[in-house]
């Protein structure tokens, strides 16, 4: 029988410190309704999806009331769409996001993801046609999430897409300008994307993933703060990474413990569990907070890397002991825009872009969520993406950009995005422009794996 | 503060494999919620294992042991007949499947 105090723990950290399961997301495998007839491939995409999950949000929510724990997100990803656009033109692919859509809605799935294409090496026909597609079809669409994947560490960076990912993003958020120019907060640019994330926006189901498969992301940052903070001003760094370990291990427990249940019931294989810190706007389920009780005075100030990259390998290290198989993004997330105490340093300019750059070097993902000037010339977006990918080629690890030129907002205005989205300052960007080493184009070379220094 | 937690154990059973629930009571100290919370488990067809109770600053806190495998009910309305018990005598009572505590706490 468990003991009172270890009971007592457990409802603390979730009823007080917002312990919870963010995501389990559904991998689904596509590759059975590749057909070169358009109506026959959207009709097999809706069916297979549909039968796959029929029963993933009900399956999900009887988990969540007999263990107690709440379980935010249930969600769906799929086969990179791009690998379905081979014989389809524009529209086409827009019709199948469509597709993908309805079926969301159907299953009553937040997001899924999967509208994207894989072109760290240089593009296919489908890549080019989905890319092509992505603006109109995240304007008409209201789940669909997409991620392309530009880079990775064996092949090197794709500058070709990066350059033409500016213009997307820009493309974008000019045709979701109506709505806070949303959706680009729903399209990821990736350097070494991993096959099995659950979160979203940059979830899909890689190509070497199973029929179905069952991912489970936990979450939990009030609880790391609140453990922090309990143990005082006094207590060594040192002994603050053994904390954050233990803390990390109860977590991802019970995101295991989920994951299983969830597979068990579902009938499917589990796949991973994804140790992640992922932040809401909520108070007191900040990352930034986390930092911040460490003893910076502001997230951003001179130390927040340092304290980050020990958050982050201590998340890892205690994760890694209470899963059976660990995967996906695994670290902190710093997405500016859904973390209460990120956006109040954005505000009071603390936390700056190039201070966020230099922290995806030693965490989870990358430029998350970040608002900048809806002007932002589509060369000045590439440059700073072509930054964000170096940092994860070069370092071997997953970099991502997810930013929002909110258009007509200028540095200072608050975007707002509704939801666990949540709310971002405008940050302000330099004005200098990289466009003629854009414009070159080509490919950047995969990096030396010697002579590291 | 003074953080003096004294656990009055009233009955404690021999450790077997049987499925538990852990129900949690808490909220103002008054007559009769030991009553109330045990009176739902018999008519739910619980058996109570193991209570430990105690009353903090006036806030009374109750951690309950039950075994499920003789419910009467599906687990997941024996979940809501006590929540909306709590709901009715103004207390907060959360009814969780033991694994999950079992799974944080043991490696």
């Amino acid at each position: 029988m468990p003991a009172i105090e270890d009971i007592l723990e457990t409802l603390n950290m979730i009823h007080e410190e917002c312990l919870d399961i963010r995501t389990v997301t559904m991998g689904i495998s596509l590759y059975d309704c590749i057909s070169d007839d358009e109506k026959s491939m959207n009709r097999m995409v809706y069916e297979k999806i549909t039968q796959s999950a029929y029963n993933l949000v009900a399956t999900a929510e009887e988990i969540e009331k007999q263990y107690g724990i709440p379980i935010i997100h249930k969600r769906i990803a799929v086969t990179p769409a791009s690998l379905l656009c081979g014989r389809l033109t524009r529209d086409g692919a827009v019709r199948l996001a469509a597709t993908l859509d309805r079926a969301a809605r159907e299953l009553g799935v937040n997001f899924i993801g999967g509208f994207g294409a894989l072109v760290q090496k240089g593009f296919s026909t489908g890549a080019l046609t989905l890319i092509d597609a992505l603006p109109e079809a995240l304007a008409t669409t209201e789940r669909v999430c997409a991620s392309v994947n530009v880079a990775s560490t064996k092949a090197g960076i794709n500058m070709d897409a990066i350059a033409r990912m500016g213009e997307i993003i820009r493309e974008t958020a000019y045709v979701t300008r109506e709505n806070g120019s949303i959706g680009c907060a729903k399209l990821v640019v990736f350097a070494n994307a991993p096959e099995d994330n659950p979160f979203m926006a940059g979830a899909f189901h890689g190509v070497g993933e199973p029929e179905r498969v069952i991912n489970v992301g936990v979450s939990g940052p009030g609880v790391v703060a609140s453990a922090i903070r309990r143990a005082g001003e006094d207590c060594s760094l040192s002994e603050l990474a053994n904390l954050i370990k233990k803390t990390a291990f109860k977590i991802t427990r019970v995101g295991q413990l989920v994951a299983h249940e969830a597979g068990r019931r579902l009938g499917v294989p589990f796949g991973i569990v994804d140790l992640s810190l992922a932040p809401t706007p909520a108070i007191g389920d900040s990352v930034a907070y986390i930092l911040e009780s460490m003893g910076l005075e502001k997230c951003g100030c001179a130390g927040t890397t340092a304290a980050l990259a020990m958050l982050n390998d201590a998340v890892k290290k205690g994760g890694v002991m209470a899963s059976s198989r660990v995967g996906g993004l695994s670290g902190a997330f710093i997405p500016v825009s859904e973390d209460a105490g990120m956006i109040a340093a954005a505000r009071s300019g603390d936390l700056t872009l190039e201070k966020l750059e230099a922290m995806t070097a030693v965490c989870s993902v990358g430029l998350d969520m970040i608002a900048i000037p809806g002007d932002t010339p589509p060369e000045v977006i590439s440059g700073i993406i072509a930054d964000e990918i170096s940092i994860g080629v070069v370092n071997s690890k997953t970099t991502a950009a997810r930013l929002i030129p909110a258009w007509g907002c200028g540095v200072g205005d608050m975007v707002r995005f509704g939801g666990l989205l949540g709310e971002a300052p405008v940050m302000p960007v330099k004005r200098a422009t990289p466009a003629k080493f854009i414009r070159r184009g080509g490919h950047i070379p995969a990096p030396i794996h010697s002579l590291k220094n | 503060m003074i953080p003096v937690r004294q656990w009055k154990k009233t009955i404690r059973l021999e450790e077997d494999t049987t499925m538990k629930a852990v129900i949690s009571v808490v909220g103002k100290d008054a007559v009769g919620i030991i009553a109330k919370v045990s009176a739902a488990c018999a008519a739910c067809g619980a058996n109570i294992l193991d209570i430990s109770q105690t009353v903090l600053h006036e806030y009374f806190t109750m951690i309950m042991i039950v075994e499920i495998e003789q419910l009467n009910v599906p687990f997941s309305q024996f979940i809501d007949r006590m929540e909306a018990l709590g709901r009715e005598n103004d207390l907060e009572i959360h009814a969780m499947h033991e694994d999950i505590f079992n799974a944080m706490h043991k490696i």
